[in-house]
């Protein structure tokens, strides 16, 4: 089995993390594309740590997960509050901030 | 005692200027009065003077010290020699008997007061400027009386063209003051200090650049307060002012302040051949340009100011032939400074008669109507053109004497003048005195009152015999021999012989003068068809053509083209560049339209550079 | 085609499936669906790469907490609302497309053309300690102790910070007892509100309870569900 392919893997839904991204409007579907690229990043570590026969590649996809719940935590309690002075989840009508 | 000559006629122009309308009654008296006690004391410092030997003549009074910063130290010290003594005598002898004059002449002048008031004002710093005994404090009575010339040239303020005048005049004597100041400072830094006594010390020891560069600077000065060619535009214009102006500050005292400077530094013009030629080039110069422009004025006072400007050549000239001149430049100055204010005010007279036409072409066969305006005017007449034994035989053969000395060509030149002026002189005459009147209707010509009257004749007494008095009993050469010294060149001519030629010379030019205005009928209207030179004449000899054509219009040009450069080119590249830039920003800043997505999307666009760049390397 | 090759092509295909669904899903719900289900493919992944702890990690950590902690705030924002998949930014859709493939088809240039890579396999490493967890402890709590204490603080951090953001400011001061008495007794209903319908009728919060003389009480339902409800009211006629 090639060790390739769970990078081509990886970075297949790592793209589509980021098309995510970048085509959706609700704010909490852009936050599931987030996880999507940093599971696809695990992945890729985990991947690694096979291939080069050690472990480090597992605990830095095990740090990635710790940072991601504090990350969704937040990211979270930020949407939430958006909501209750916006009544939308929509990240387009957040757009104040320019020109 | 020296302070009181200043101090009095500063005071009334403080007390008629400060004092209001409550001094508009008494106020012309009182000037009058503080100008004549300022005589009085001139006259008696002159007999005090008589009273000391020749070396113990000139006394200083140091009143005190007005500037001291670090090596440079200007006292406020006047200094009375006998050269200051025969100014002061000049400007407050002929100075009282101009205001007993402006008694009379401006009677019904609403701002007689004012008139008064600026009169003393300016006999005060003209006593200043002869009395300073430093050269800076020179320069402050120097702009003094700029500024009373200033004031009086456009008294009539009403009339744009005497406003127009005073400016023309003040801007034109910055010209020359620029050349006072740069003297001054070129001193200091020769010198280290700027007193009479200590640049004439220092003189000889100096570098002589330096020396020439400090005489022409002075010159510069001269030329611009004594309507010199090139800055000579200013005074034919000054005639704008009231008559006893003109007499007073247009030809007898201030206009000579130029001759004074030049002859109270002539420890710097002795050591400068070159400064000396300039000089004299300059005096020759205007000389002959006054004279040129005097004989085709129709106005008579501007007719006498051209004739000021040239007999102020002659002084200059004198000035600059050296030791064998200076005694005589200031010896014209003085009668000079008697007859042509007797004439100028002889013009008022006639103006005053004639109710204020100054169009020589509008008089004729006054001498009947004006019998001691007449008589005055003609004493001053035989007096300018050097008729001996009257007043301006003694000095200006003098000078064309001493100029044949130092030049053929610059004697001739004198003595081109000579003829000249007398043409002018004489065509004045004719046209205001003699032949048939061609009076506007409603005039009627008068003789003028007392006030008017009795300085002319004390003028005219001046014209006939000051310059008897002077040469015979006031030994004109030995009393100033201390101050300037006496050098006698070898004279190349003769007096026996040149006397009989200046005097034929002087002959032909009344002669062809009666020839032309006195036989034949003058036209009331000035004829347009003349000649080319009639024309220069008429226009000033294109002085003020020439000040436009060459400062005046390249000035307005750069200043144009200086704005042209200003807003379109700097302000169009300063302007274009923010405007590039403003334009580039309203594009720009659609960019940040405030979408996250958008962002993301820039991110991931250089994401996918970096990974090509990667790509790229690695491949 | 070994069992891990067989493992590797059915959880990818899925893995993908479930991605895609994420972005092409219309409502916010499925979505959070997809991806929890992606995850556990992932985390089947993680198991046949000999990463047992990090497969369960995922499991609890992800689809357990993760996306439960989605679905709460699903909740919050509102579950029904399906979002219009119309691009409303100009160019955006297509450019993203464009960046995303080119990114993606770089990435696996970039992958593919190493060639395949000698796999050490960590049959060696898991039993070199005693097994996969304990020689992850040994490293989490030895090598790696600096960056897991600095965790600690970032997920506490993140708490408080959660906390603060999720705080309602109270604007009015709160109501004494005494207001709340007063309000309660001019508001028509001194009384307690009628429990729904539940357990009663239908076994639905929906469900409106019946008042003794058969009509459905709209007030005893909780306020988002007043005037959805289809229930009948009973029959009026009552048998005396």
């Amino acid at each position: 089995m090639n060790p390739n392919n769970y990078l081509v893997l990886a970075a297949i839904l790592f793209t589509i993390g980021a098309l995510g991204v970048l085509v959706r409007r609700n704010a909490i579907i852009v936050f599931m594309s987030v996880e999507m690229m940093l599971n696809a990043a695990n992945l890729a570590f985990v991947a690694a740590a096979r291939s080069t026969g050690t472990l480090d590649g597992q605990v830095a996809a095990f740090f990635v997960m710790v940072v991601a719940a504090a990350e969704v935590v937040v990211g979270l309690a930020i949407i939430v509050t958006i909501f209750r002075t916006r009544r939308s989840a929509s990240i387009d009508e957040a757009s104040l901030l320019k020109y | 005692m020296t302070a009181a000559l200043i101090g009095l006629p500063l005071f009334g122009a403080a007390t008629l200027l400060l004092g209001g309308r409550r001094t508009n009654a008494w106020g012309h008296f009182f000037a009058v009065a503080m100008s004549a006690s300022s005589f009085f004391v001139g006259i008696f410092l002159f007999i005090q003077m008589l009273g000391r030997s020749g070396e113990e003549r000139a006394v200083g009074q140091y009143l005190f010290d007005w500037i001291s910063v670090g090596r440079f130290h200007v006292p406020f010290g006047l200094h009375i020699d006998q050269l200051s003594m025969v100014f002061v005598l000049l400007i407050t002898g002929v100075g009282t008997l101009i205001h007993v004059y402006s008694i009379g002449y401006m009677e019904h002048d609403p701002n007689r007061r004012r008139f008064f008031a600026y009169l003393n004002l300016f006999v005060a710093a003209m006593l200043l400027l002869v009395l300073a005994d430093n050269y800076l404090l020179l320069y402050v009575g120097w702009e003094g009386v700029g500024l009373a010339s200033y004031l009086l040239i456009s008294f009539y303020q009403h009339k744009p063209s005497a406003a127009a005048a005073g400016k023309k005049a003040f801007i034109v004597n910055r010209v020359g003051d620029v050349g006072l100041s740069i003297a001054v400072m070129l001193m200091f830094v020769t010198f280290g200090t700027v007193t009479f006594e200590g640049v004439a010390a220092g003189a000889p020891q100096a570098a002589p650049s330096h020396v020439t560069w400090i005489g022409l600077a002075l010159l510069l000065a001269a030329c611009g307060k004594s309507a010199q060619f090139p800055l000579q535009s200013w005074l034919l214009d000054a005639m704008e002012g009231p008559t006893p102006v003109s007499a007073l500050i247009h030809a007898a005292t201030m206009v000579t302040a130029g001759v004074y400077l030049i002859t109270r530094a002539h420890a710097i013009f002795d050591l400068s051949s070159t400064a000396r030629t300039a000089v004299v080039t300059i005096g020759a110069i205007t000389l002959l340009l006054g004279a040129f422009i005097g004989t085709a004025k129709d106005d008579i006072k501007k007719g006498l100011a051209g004739s000021t400007m040239s007999q102020i050549g002659y002084m200059i000239l004198a000035a600059g032939l050296g030791p064998a001149g200076y005694v005589f430049a200031i010896f014209h100055l003085l009668t000079h400074g008697l007859f042509k204010a007797g004439l100028f005010l002889g013009a008022g007279s006639v103006m005053h008669g004639m109710n204020d036409d100054v169009n020589m072409r509008h008089y004729g066969a006054l001498r009947t109507a004006m019998k001691i305006t007449y008589a005055t005017f003609g004493l001053g007449y035989l007096a300018i053109i050097g008729v001996p034994p009257f007043s301006g035989f003694w000095s200006k053969d003098e000078i064309i004497h001493a100029a044949f000395g130092q030049n053929i060509y610059i004697g001739l030149a004198t003595l081109l003048g000579a003829g000249v002026t007398a043409f002018y002189m004489t065509r004045m005459m004719a046209m205001t005195f003699f032949g048939e009147a061609r009076w506007e209707k409603g005039i009627h010509p008068h003789e003028s009152p007392a006030t008017m009257t009795a300085p002319m004749l004390i003028l005219a007494l001046g014209s006939a015999f000051g310059g008897l008095l002077l040469v015979f009993v006031g030994d004109i050469e030995g009393w100033l021999e201390p101050i300037v010294g006496i050098g006698h060149s070898d004279h190349a001519v003769s007096n026996t012989i040149l006397i009989p030629v200046t005097l034929l010379v002087v002959l032909v030019g009344a002669g062809y003068g009666w020839m032309t205005y006195g036989r034949r009928p003058v036209p009331v209207v000035a004829p347009e068809n003349v000649s080319l030179l009639t024309r220069a004449a008429r226009a000033d000899a294109y002085g003020d053509a020439l000040n436009e054509a060459v400062f005046m219009r390249p000035g307005q040009y750069l200043t144009r083209a200086l704005v042209w450069f200003d807003s379109k080119a700097i302000d169009g590249t300063i302007g274009g560049l923010s405007a590039a830039i403003g334009g580039l920003s309203a594009r720009g800043r659609k960019l940040q339209n405030g979408y996250a997505r958008s962002y993301a999307l820039t991110m991931l666009g250089g994401a996918v550079l970096i990974a090509f760049v990667l790509l790229l390397v690695r491949l | 085609m070994n069992g891990e090759s067989v493992i590797f092509w059915v959880t990818a295909f899925f893995a993908i499936v479930g991605a895609v669904g994420m972005i092409a899903s219309r409502k916010a719900v499925h979505s959070a669906l997809w991806v929890a289900f992606a995850m556990v493919n992932l985390a089947i992944l993680y198991f046949s790469l000999e990463a047992p702890f990090l497969g369960t990690t995922q499991i609890v950590v992800y689809t357990g907490a993760v996306m439960m902690l989605f679905l709460f705030v699903l909740m919050i924002v509102g579950v029904d609302s399906s979002d219009s998949l119309l691009e409303t930014i100009k160019g955006q859709r297509l450019l993203a497309i464009l960046f995303a493939f080119s990114f993606g088809g770089m990435l696996v240039a970039g992958i593919t053309s190493n060639g395949p890579a000698k796999v050490v396999g960590l049959t060696a490493a898991n039993t070199e300690s005693g097994g996969n967890m304990q020689g992850l402890s040994q490293l989490i709590f030895g090598k790696y102790l600096l960056a897991f204490e600095a965790t600690s603080a970032l997920l506490i951090t993140a708490a408080l910070g959660a906390m603060v953001l999720a705080h309602r400011e109270r604007w009015t001061p709160r109501k004494t007892q005494d207001q709340l008495q007063r309000e309660r007794t001019l508001s028509g209903h001194p009384t307690p509100l009628p429990t729904p319908g539940v357990l009663a009728r239908h076994n639905s919060v929906d469900t409106p309870a019946l008042l003794p003389d058969g009509t459905a009480s709209e007030i005893s339902l909780p306020a988002p569900f007043r005037g959805t409800s289809e229930v009948e009211s009973g029959p009026t006629e009552v048998t005396k």
